[in-house]
């Protein structure tokens, strides 16, 4: 097949890629949207199996079919509260084939460099590009190569530690070696350094260097940064992995993976983006880690907690006309969503009205809570953004917060020197009553004391999500 | 049980003034309180309330004056006690009537001397607790409505137009300065006679009481800022030079078409402001009438005499009565004794006929002038303010202008950074174009498409949906798979092993991610 042929396919491939990721502004297109992505990738691969320069193809065609099981078993298998390891894991093997197909690009050029003209000329396909780049643009694709594994290296370590942090495998603390950021600077600058050296002809141990270097950033970073963050760290490693994929666009010089990588690394930077801003927070603070020093001491908190128990909640949700309910991370530890979901249609059965409200970065992925819900069956169209229900809550009888804390936080807006001061919370104390679902007494992820459990409207309901919630499903007539 | 306190109403002594503070409506409903009535005998004669009536009620007749305020340990009157008066107070005793505090340092003063408490129905703050107790609205409700009568009765023409088989009859202009209570009386009085009606207020936001009552709102051609009146207590402040000039222009022009002018426009402890002035008076037709309210402060017209009506040189009626409520004696007289007896009975909390005066609430505090001994005039501001917390209203609701304002600035600021970002941004560009090779520029440019339409389109996805997206950007993340399958032909044997591991690993991703997208957005149902 002529080169033509091949390009033509990824410029589809790229409307097709551009059509999927629009195609998720709503729940009813993007289910035809994720076929318009699947279609884009088919129609890649091929052409490039078929295109010039790739050799060997029934063995792509063995380990793409070998690789798919196994990508196919995972997807079936895995439960939606898994969902942000999963896509931890498969971010880090993104980063790991970009610092191999880097590698890859550099060995090529060297074998390339050390041919004879005649050999030169008889090349096809990959090898045939590199043998007819410049000095100039020879460099220009090592700092291309050097940034593609750089950042692919990153990637892999820092969603190696990710998936562990979310699978509970690696504790969620933010732990950091002595030397905290100095560490990763000094890392990132002697990278720098091994770049020059690079460029001047040292040769591939720099390169190798350089690439544990990067392993080593990745895995110290993420492990300085603590639970709550982690929506912010899953994206902000989505948003690595495409830009690896675009910087290796680069040095290969194909023009799907630049602009795939380019869509991918926007995509992963404005749920960053939206996510610090949920959060009321700026992108360094969340990468530096922890919350930022308070500027004074702690409102004190008044009042007691007072517990209640199912009956208690029972009759007043018997007695409610409207409910929202706030999830947050505690549900998705305690698999409570389906319980949760039989609470909600028992509720709206006796014609109640039942919603959620979900924070921006409640669980540990964007849009977190919305998958889980679905997955229990509860209707899209019920579950809504805090812009959309901030403003109902004192219209509304009773709010149930199942394992959320931080953002229901009235201190944010009360109390000017409390850590999360300023960040946008779902006001829940405004509902005539209010009952929290929790483990037992004790501070959030952040450590900051939690004034709603002490308002006077607030009963407190402690349990285990998950039992709490059956409890009260059989009291509910 | 202590003893009930009487309570005693005197017969008014003013000239002219026909009023009486008890009626046998009210007195009945005293004795419910606890307290026991005495009236002077004849006090009600001239509202139409008969000894006879009063007994009925069992209401004590006193026969004078001194015998009844020696009797009596609550004294409630309409006007102002009068210095023969104010000599029968004694200690402990209390007045309920107008006092007129401001203008009347003397009864202040003897009241203090003699250790009476006194109750100024006029001092009775704003505040919605107190509406039922607001004798000054009842009174300028009489007078607005009154107002009007009088109009008609010195007018020459029906109110409302008519179509006769005498031939057609324009309907009567009526203009009235000043909506406040008596402003708004008389254009509900003016309007239900069929009056075309027209109603200026310095306070724009009147004008929508104005219109709901059927009269056209005036307004001004004039640009300041006016001075919200729920500021001020509900009551209009002095307007700047300009914006009289404004309203006198309007005047102006309004005269000669009018057929009766009724002012009502007075400011709390000024006199009252001149607004139709000579020229104004001379332009308007022969047979017109002026009603001017604010007479007893000067009037708003200039040719008001106090208390009288003049006819100009050109047949113009002014009439300057102060005495509208005092004419409309059974009306005033069963409004003003009711707003009395709810005074009464917010002193009587435990309805056991003993008065607790508590100087804490702020009704009783503000229109408690004299007490135990001390002149308690002025009062401190309410605690609660008067028509509250509209200001606040006002910050949350800008002007259409301010907001258009607003809009602008913000879509100035974003303008700005936007071309700051595209100049910042473009001379970047330019500049890597000037080092770097035209192989290397194509690519950079396609990136920089890329990143752009990505940006475009990632905002528009649904926050439910960041899951999912975050998914589908993995699964087509593993495009590297493209390099690794370019490079898997080559000779050398670790360029094929690490392609081929890259080749498996994107493919699990590819497949992974797709499929569990897939499987997530199957499980978004709707209701």
């Amino acid at each position: 097949m002529e080169f033509g042929f091949t390009t033509a396919a990824y410029v589809v491939a790229a409307v097709l890629f551009i059509l999927s990721l629009g195609g998720l502004s709503g729940q009813e297109s993007a289910k035809r949207a994720v076929w318009y992505g699947i279609a884009g990738m088919a129609l890649a691969v091929v052409a490039t199996l078929i295109g010039p320069g790739s050799g060997l193809w029934l063995l792509s065609v063995i380990l793409i079919a070998g690789g798919g099981i196994i990508g196919y078993i995972v997807a079936q298998r895995v439960q939606m509260t898994e969902m942000p390891q999963l896509v931890a894991a498969m971010h880090s093997l993104v980063g790991l084939a970009a610092v191999f197909v880097g590698f890859n690009a550099y060995i090529e050029l060297g074998r390339v460099l050390a041919m004879s003209p005649d050999e030169r000329a008889a090349l096809d396909g990959f090898a045939a590009i590199l043998a007819h780049k410049t000095p100039v643009e020879q460099s220009i694709l090592k700092v291309e190569v050097f940034l593609g594994v750089f950042i692919g290296a990153v990637t892999f370590t820092g969603s190696v530690i990710a998936f562990g942090k979310l699978a509970g495998k690696v504790t969620s603390k933010a732990t950091k070696l002595p030397g905290g950021h100095m560490l990763n600077a000094g890392a990132a600058i002697l990278s720098l350094i091994l770049l020059i050296a690079f460029l001047s002809g040292a040769g591939i141990w720099t390169l190798i260097l350089m690439t544990l270097l990067a392993f080593f950033i990745g895995y110290h970073l993420i492990m300085g940064i603590g639970g709550a963050d982690m929506p912010v760290v899953v994206s902000m490693l989505n948003s690595y992995s495409g830009w690896a994929a675009a910087a290796i666009g680069f040095s290969l010089g194909n023009d799907l993976l630049i602009v795939v990588g380019a869509l991918v690394g926007s995509s992963g930077a404005i749920l960053s983006y939206i996510m610090c801003k949920a959060m009321n927070r700026s992108f360094i603070s969340v990468i530096l880690g922890g919350f930022g020093n308070t500027t004074g001491p702690a409102m004190e908190v008044e009042g007691e907690q007072i517990a209640i128990d199912s009956d208690g909640v029972a009759t007043a949700l018997n007695e409610a006309d409207s409910v929202i309910i706030i999830p947050g991370y505690g549900m998705a530890v305690a698999q409570a969503q389906n319980s949760v979901s039989e609470l909600t249609r028992k509720l709206r059965s006796a014609g109640k009205e039942v919603r959620f409200a979900i924070h921006p970065v409640a669980g540990r992925l964007p849009g977190h809570m919305n998958v889980l819900l679905a997955e229990a069956k509860v209707p899209y169209d019920i579950v809504m953004e805090m812009d959309e229900i901030n403003e109902d809550f004192p219209d509304t009888d009773v709010a149930i917060v199942i394992g959320s804390n931080d953002i229901v936080n009235p201190a944010a807006q009360d109390d000017p020197n409390s850590p999360i001061a300023g960040m946008p919370v779902l006001e829940c104390w405004k509902a005539k009553q209010v009952f929290v679902l929790k483990r037992g007494q004790g501070t959030g992820y952040s450590g900051i004391e939690n004034p709603l459990f002490f308002k006077d409207n607030t009963r407190m309901y402690y349990g285990d999500a998950r039992g709490s919630v059956d409890a009260l499903l059989s009291k509910i007539d | 049980m202590p003893e009930a306190l009487i309570i005693g109403t005197p017969k008014e002594t003013l000239p002219g003034e026909a009023r009486v503070a008890m009626t046998p409506d009210s007195a009945r409903q005293l004795q419910k309180l606890g307290f026991s009535c005495a009236i002077q005998s004849g006090a009600g004669k001239a509202a139409g309330f008969s000894d006879e009536m009063y007994q009925e009620a069992g209401v004590e007749i006193v026969k004078t004056a001194p015998s009844l305020w020696k009797k009596s340990d609550i004294v409630t009157k309409v006007r102002p006690p009068e210095e023969k008066e104010l000599g029968y107070l004694t200690k402990g005793k209390t007045l309920i009537s107008f006092f007129n505090p401001a203008g009347n340092e003397a009864g202040l003063e003897a009241a203090k001397a003699k250790g009476a408490n006194v109750i100024a129905m006029e001092m009775v703050p704003r505040i919605s607790r107190a509406q039922k107790m607001d004798a000054l609205s009842s009174m300028a409700n009489i007078a607005g409505y009154r107002a009007v009568i009088e109009a008609g009765n010195n007018f020459g023409r029906f109110f409302t137009g008519q179509i006769t088989a005498a031939g057609k009859v324009p309907p009567a202009k009526v203009l009235i300065v000043g909506a406040g209570v008596a402003g708004l009386a008389a254009i509900g009085t003016s309007t239900s006679l069929g009056a075309v009606t027209y109603a200026f207020d310095v306070r724009p936001e009147v004008a929508e009481q104005v219109e709901s009552m059927g009269a056209e709102f005036v307004y001004l051609d004039f640009e300041e800022e006016q001075q919200d009146g729920s500021a001020t207590g509900g009551y209009a402040s002095v307007s700047s030079p300009e914006f009289r000039e404004a309203q006198l222009a309007k005047f102006r022009e309004l005269a000669p078409e009018m057929d009766i002018v009724i002012t009502t426009a007075l400011i709390p402890n000024r006199d009252a402001p001149k607004l139709w002035l000579e020229d104004m008076v001379k332009a308007m037709k022969p047979g017109s009438v002026i009603i001017d309210l604010a007479a007893e402060r000067g009037g708003n017209v200039e040719g008001t005499v106090k208390d009288e009506k003049v006819v100009t040189d050109n047949g113009v009626t002014i009439i300057g009565y102060t005495d509208f409520p005092s004419r409309m004696a059974t009306q005033s007289s069963n409004l003003y004794a009711t707003n009395v007896r709810h005074m009464m009975s917010d002193l009587t909390p435990e309805k056991d006929g003993q008065i607790v005066h508590n100087m804490e609430d702020d009704v009783i505090r503000g229109a408690t002038v004299a007490f135990d001994g001390e002149i308690t005039f002025p009062p401190p501001p309410p605690k609660v303010q008067a028509i509250a917390a509209k200001p606040k209203e006002k910050v949350k609701e800008p002007t259409a202008e301010e907001k258009r304002a607003a809009e602008t600035a913000a879509f100035k600021a974003q303008t700005k950074q936007q071309v700051t970002l595209l100049a910042v941004g473009g001379l970047l560009l330019l500049l890597v174009g000037l080092i770097a090779p035209a192989s290397f520029m194509q690519h950079f440019i396609v990136f920089v498409l890329a990143v752009f339409v990505g940006f475009q389109v990632i905002w528009n996805v649904s926050h439910s949906l960041h899951t999912p997206l975050m998914a589908v950007t993995n699964a087509i993340s593993s495009i590297i798979i493209l390099g690794a399958l370019m490079q898997i032909g080559s000779g050398s044997f670790l360029v094929i092993f690490l392609a081929g591991l890259s080749v498996f690993m994107a493919g699990i991703n590819i497949f992974g991610g797709f499929l569990v997208t897939r499987r997530m957005l199957a499980m978004f149902q709707k209701s």
